[in-house]
């Protein structure tokens, strides 16, 4: 069926269709929620990349950590932003020099790293297959945590550093916020928000009403 | 018969032997499944009925056993609607997204020794990143539909599953440290030795946490603002109508036995046997999880919903802090001479 194709390298070339065409319709789509989308779908085709390249740990973690969090939370702020499309495209020929520019300037970078004389076949060579039973996540955790304790720990207080600043940056006391203690809430009692009143539950009408009704209707 | 398709596809007779060997799995695992779903259905209506003092549903069938195929023919026969207003192609592919991830998740579940379809060892991340990809049903569903309802139910499920995905996974890593794989079938066999060397005693406090974030995970009740009939009719989905809406439900109930389904393999044993004088067997594993689906219909017949900032407050401020307590309690007993405890 495939003459001389072997099945990975068809999979392989379908991805990377699917990669690019997703890639270019994330700048090209006209609306922001359709980029995201499709930004989407370039995470998750790289995905299957990575796992033909038996690097499954990285590949669904990058599912798990960008399609699954990262933008979950893109999306739920494009799709609140009302955006104007014309007004996103008013300086766009001004733009294009200085963009395609850097554009040229980056591929060129990439090229002359990523180019063969650097990384051909020849040169790096394919890795060996691994056996069925070697497990890349256990690996990477070995490495992790005694080859590369001091840059895993720096990047960790880099990131718990960079949360403290997002939430700090964030937390103000706005005077008009309608916000409760939760915990006073569940603190509450029954005594603080209900009164039991003792009250007879039947009611002897008085004598003389009973007298003054009878005299109405006669 | 075996050679006759052998000589048929020649040399490419192992890849064809394969796939159809895989795909018959596939239909194995699928099939029953569809029918604890439905039956799932008629289950919720009855249960709750009857802790509500009602005889539930009782027409179709004896004892409504025909419930859910009646209730199946009429939401087939029932038209799609597609707002005019709404993003069609997205529109049909929310309910998609939605089922997708809640059937692909179960590739890597065990249901008894080897008895998987595929055997990875990363199981427990890949199951953990399928059931995050799940909120794009959502998502998608409430901004295609156009409506503000549906958007604003899929805000809350948005927020509200990334939230909790937290506290879940941290409580995945608690089991992956007392187990020290990430495979499920590794995690199952570590916990041998009957009732009291499951996970679920050592990581007491990781599995209450696990177990009502999954509550959370699946949007059901007291967790189910994104639905919310009292404020916003009924969220994500109240565009969607006949199949479309259906397929939401499936994948609800999909998901509903799949974390049940993990939370047995993970903290109650799998297909271990309780006591030594009994065989390890799949029905173990089916009743446990009947035994966790159960918790999730009494939640429902139970608790009133819960308020949006308490729902956030719930999951920062109390589960995640005590999943992180609980992973340092682990590590730190796992270099004390009590550190079999928590093997």
């Amino acid at each position: 069926m495939f003459e001389g194709m072997v099945f990975q390298d068809f999979v392989f070339y379908t991805f990377a269709a699917i990669l690019l065409f997703a890639g270019l319709r994330v700048i090209t789509a006209r609306n922001p929620v359709h980029a995201a989308l499709f930004l989407v779908l370039a995470f998750f085709t790289a995905a299957g990349i990575w796992l033909l390249l038996e690097a499954e740990f990285l590949a669904i973690v990058l599912v798990l950590v960008y399609v699954g969090a990262v933008m979950v939370l893109f999306l739920f702020v494009v799709m609140m932003l009302d955006i104007n499309l014309d007004r996103l495209r008013e300086g766009f020929w001004d733009y294009l020099p200085m963009a395609g520019f850097i554009g040229v300037l980056m591929a060129a970078e990439m090229v002359m790293i990523l180019g063969s004389k650097n990384f051909g076949v020849d040169r790096v060579g394919a890795p060996p297959p691994k056996p069925a039973d070697y497990s890349n996540t256990a690996e990477l955790g070995r490495v992790l945590y005694s080859d590369y304790l001091l840059t895993f720990e720096l990047a960790a207080v880099v990131l718990l550093v960079a949360i403290v600043a997002a939430i700090a940056l964030t937390l103000r006391d706005r005077k008009d916020s309608k916000f409760i203690n939760p915990a006073d809430q569940v603190k509450v009692k029954r005594a603080d928000r209900v009164r039991m009143v003792s009250m007879p539950s039947f009611k002897e009408p008085p004598a003389d009403d009973a007298a003054n009704n009878t005299k109405d209707q006669a | 018969m075996m050679d006759f398709f052998a000589q048929l596809f020649g040399s490419y007779w192992p890849e064809v032997s394969l796939t159809a060997w895989t795909l018959i799995k596939i239909v194995a695992i699928v099939a029953p499944l569809m029918g604890a779903i439905a039956y799932l259905t008629l289950a919720e209506r009855k249960v709750i009925g009857f802790m509500q003092v009602r005889i539930g549903p009782n027409r179709v069938g004896y004892f409504g056993l025909l419930q859910p195929i009646a209730d199946g023919l009429k939401l087939f026969t029932k038209e799609i609607i597609i707002p005019s207003a709404s993003n069609k192609f997205l529109f049909l592919l929310g309910p998609v997204l939605a089922i997708a991830p809640a059937f692909a998740a179960w590739a890597v579940v065990p249901f008894d020794l080897n008895m998987v379809l595929a055997d990875i060892d990363a199981a427990l991340l890949y199951i953990l990143a399928m059931t995050s990809v799940g909120v794009y049903g959502v998502i998608i569903a409430g901004w295609a539909s156009n409506s503000k309802y549906a958007f604003l139910g899929s805000l809350r499920s948005a927020a509200q599953i990334v939230s909790y995905e937290i506290a879940m996974g941290f409580a995945l890593v608690g089991v992956l440290m007392a187990a020290g794989s990430l495979n499920l079938g590794k995690i199952v066999m570590a916990q041998q030795g009957g009732f009291w060397q499951w996970y679920w005693l050592p990581l007491l406090p990781l599995f209450l946490v696990y177990f009502i974030s999954a509550v959370a995970e699946t949007n059901r009740a007291p967790f189910d603002v994104a639905e919310g009939e009292s404020e916003i009719v009924a969220g994500f989905h109240v565009e969607y109508s006949g199949m479309a809406f259906a397929v939401f439900f499936l994948a609800e109930y999909a998901n509903i036995i799949l974390v049940c389904m993990l939370a047995a393999l993970m903290f109650l044993g799998g297909w271990l046997s309780p006591v030594p004088f009994l065989p390890d067997s799949f029905l173990w594993l089916l009743a446990k999880v009947a035994f966790l689906i159960f918790f999730f219909l009494w939640f429902r017949a139970t608790f009133p919903r819960y308020r949006y900032d308490q729902i956030m407050r719930l999951g920062w401020k109390v589960f995640i802090p005590i999943t992180l307590v609980w992973i340092i309690v682990i590590g730190a007993m796992m270099q004390t001479p009590w550190a079999h405890l928590f093997h």
